[in-house]
């Protein structure tokens, strides 16, 4: 006799309704202090509360709604769909991709240049500057950083928790250049990467003989140290005020994106004033940061020194007993995505025209670091797909006014950026705990390129 | 099984002189003092605890000695002291690679990438410290082809070549221990010292494996080796040293320490039927 696998389904519901109600006073407790009460001033500045009960219950109707659907309908659904499938016998093993995944990265390399000319399009000059800047700059500056500190943290297996550091020094780097002595962007940009570089093998000298968590400790005080350094020093950085008015990028001197210039790129194309041909050339700069970081990264781990670092992460002991010399090659792994970091750091500062150390904040670490890990530690598609999800998840919020309908009119859905991120990292990591991408591609090959499963690769420990 | 030494050089390559270790207050190793020859497959042998690994760990820069000197000759006649040379120098000047009780192998990279990372310091100055490699000029390109040629070379002979393009970490156990040993030889060394590389092996890959060792001994690299199954040693080495407490209590070859009467003593010569007298007698809390 064969025991049914789906139980009967007054019995199925019976248990969805206990483990709803279950979640619901679950999420009652959870959300009561956080959502069910409300802190905020008065007139007077004083610190007074009210109570939110009612989205406080749209809440816990949410969970115990979703559980109950979890329970009686979409689980016995997956097993049901498992089940058929072993029955059938026929393991899934092909490893033939679909023609779209086949030549993914030259669709989205087509469609990221077309993408401003087609926001042009559709919505217009004054609506596509939201979606040049906010939408892609933002997520290629983000797919850059996180490219950089791929190198250390994917490659070479260094956990690095101040990253945002060199995004520091490269940014200050132009800002202060480019205002007192008035270099151009283009002169700056590489000079930014060399002295981000510069401080990554500074910093790198006394910190990389750390393994593990130790390292993760002191890279996070170093970075903490650059950003107390640009608030004090006042005398050169304007502390908190920051620095203003940083010169646009121009467009390879030939013209200037300055409305009053005499070399006005919008007068030498008898175009009407607008800030948006500025972003979409912007757009394509950091494009093209983004195509050099990741060209050099594909280079660089064919080369000796790119396995080695892979080799590092895979195991330090073993790299030693082989004539490596581990110092030198986690200082070239710490400077070369300190370099890519100096490099977006300036690009940012040209973006902005202003730079503050809130720009810099650990919290922009730990971003950068939580898009790596999502994308899948060493794979680039992996990363710029957790970056565009990330960064842009956060700013598609901005635009969810619908969910006022749902949780009241007061709901600020911005406000929950950072629940929602955590909820989706959670999520992502439980269903793909090696990241979107977990394989990794061979270096070098005999007969066949396969991937290599992430159930070998390692994470390191130093 | 006696050793063919005659028809092979003399020289020294290593000497371990005076060698102690202290970790706190366990003197590990107490004032030890051996040589391998150039050619021959020296075995370390003791049993557990006798500090064995700790000699290795010292030789191969992975524990700086509380005393003694460890020479190294080169076949071009420079000679090294290990004990003052960096961990990694010991492999890169010194031509000295191991291999690891536990295997230690780059599980995540394929088993060809893992020879290709042996090869590490000829490729680095190939490529120019990688600027010149950058830019894709023939003189790397002539030196990436030679080294996935020797890499081929390894995986041939330690009988690798299907699984090339496999993660190093699928491997099964005794395939993992070959390209240990195919990786190490990767380095070019002079000397190549094994942490037990027949432990967990079956019958047959223990026999493929002192195929492999005498292979790289005609080759001419001189092999240091650490093993527990007597019947590796015996059948292979050329030159057997014995430990016992951090001292050394025999040195010669294989027939010579088979019959010395203190190695019978300490660790080899129990014969099958005393040992539940050697049990009996250590249940009671007396000494061997």
């Amino acid at each position: 006799m064969a025991i049914s696998p789906v139980p009967a389904s007054d019995n199925l519901m019976g248990k969805a309704l206990k483990e709803a109600l279950f979640a619901g006073v679950i999420a009652f407790l959870m959300f009561l202090l956080f959502v069910g009460i409300e802190t905020y001033q008065d007139i007077n500045n004083a610190l007074v509360w009210r109570t939110r009960w009612t989205l406080l219950a749209v809440f816990v109707v949410i969970s115990v709604v979703g559980r109950f659907v979890t329970v009686a309908f979409i689980r016995p659904h997956l097993d049901n769909r498992k089940l058929n499938k072993a029955k059938e016998g026929i393991p899934d093993l092909s490893e033939d991709k679909g023609f779209l995944r086949k030549h993914f990265l030259k669709f989205a390399l087509i469609l990221m240049l077309a993408y401003p000319f087609l926001s042009l399009l559709i919505v217009g000059k004054q609506g596509s500057l939201k979606y040049v800047d906010n939408f892609g700059i933002q997520i290629l500056i983000y797919v850059m950083l996180a490219w950089g500190l791929n190198i250390v943290v994917g490659l070479a297996g260094l956990l690095d928790l101040g990253y945002v550091a060199f995004y520091a020094v490269g940014a200050y780097s132009y800002a202060l250049l480019s205002s007192h002595f008035g270099f151009s962007f283009w002169i700056l940009l590489p000079l930014s990467g060399i002295f981000a570089a510069l401080w990554g093998i500074m910093l790198g000298f006394p910190v990389l003989r750390l393994r593990g968590d130790y390292l993760a400790i002191v890279t996070l005080a170093f970075g903490e140290i650059i950003r107390l350094v640009l608030i004090n020093w006042t005398d050169v950085t304007m502390g908190t005020f920051g620095i203003a008015g940083i010169a646009k990028a121009s467009f390879f001197g030939i013209w200037s994106f300055d409305t009053g210039s005499p070399t006005s790129f919008v007068k030498a194309w008898g175009l009407s004033a607008s800030s948006v041909y500025y972003k979409i050339f912007l757009f394509y700069i950091i494009l093209a940061l983004c195509i050099l970081t990741a060209y050099v990264t594909i280079r660089l781990r064919r080369m000796p020194i790119g396995r080695a670092w892979e080799a590092l992460r895979e195991d330090e002991i073993a790299c030693r007993s082989l004539g490596i010399d581990t110092v030198t090659t986690k200082l070239t792994a710490f400077a070369t995505g300190a370099m890519f970091g100096g490099f977006a750091g300036a690009f940012f500062a040209a973006r902005q025209g202003f730079v503050s150390p809130e720009s810099f904040v650990f919290l922009e670490s730990a971003v950068i670091l939580a898009i790596v890990v999502l994308g899948g530690m060493g794979s680039l598609t992996g990363i710029a797909i957790a970056a565009a999800v990330m960064v842009g998840g956060t700013e598609i919020l901005r635009e969810m006014s619908f969910l006022k309908v749902v949780f009241g009119p007061d709901f600020t859905p911005e406000l929950y950026r950072m629940l929602l991120f955590g909820l989706a990292m959670i999520i992502v990591m439980l269903f793909k705990p090696r990241g979107f991408v977990g394989s990794r591609e061979p270096t070098a090959f005999l007969k066949e390129r396969k991937a290599v499963s992430g159930s070998f690769t390692k994470e390191g420990h130093g | 099984m006696t050793s063919g030494t005659n028809t092979m050089t003399k020289d020294t390559i290593l000497k371990v002189e005076h060698l102690s270790m202290k970790f706190g207050g366990l003197m590990a190793i107490n004032d030890f003092s051996f040589e391998a020859r150039r050619g021959e497959i020296t075995a370390l042998i003791g049993p557990n605890g006798a500090g064995k690994t700790t000699v290795f760990n010292c030789i191969t820069g992975f524990y700086k000695p509380t005393m003694g000197m460890i020479t190294l000759a080169r076949r071009n006649g420079k000679e090294f002291l290990l004990e003052r040379l960096r961990d990694f120098e010991i492999n890169k000047v010194g031509g000295v690679a191991r291999t690891f009780q536990n295997i230690r192998l780059f599980s995540g990279l394929t088993v060809l990438e893992n020879l290709l990372v042996a090869q590490h310091n000829a490729l680095m100055k190939a490529s120019g410290y990688t600027l010149l490699g950058l830019l894709g000029l023939p003189v790397y390109r002539k030196a990436v082809d030679l080294s996935i040629e020797k890499a081929k070379y390894w995986l041939d002979k330690a009988d690798l070549t299907d699984r090339a393009d496999d993660p190093a970490g699928d491997l099964p156990y005794g395939a993992q221990r070959r390209l240990e040993i195919a990786r190490a030889m990767c380095t070019e060394p002079e000397l190549l010292c094994l942490d037990e590389p027949a432990a967990g092996l079956n019958p047959r890959e223990s026999a493929a494996l002192n195929a492999l060792l005498h292979s790289i001994r005609d080759e001419g690299v001189s092999i240091l080796l650490i093993e527990h199954d007597m019947s590796v040693v015996m059948e292979i080495s050329d030159h057997v040293v014995v430990l016992e407490y951090g001292q050394k209590i025999s040195d010669g070859t294989p027939d010579h320490v088979k019959n010395d009467p203190k190695v019978i003593a300490a660790y080899l010569g129990v014969e099958d039927d005393e040992v539940d007298e050697v049990i009996a007698v250590e249940l009671e809390g007396g000494h061997l």
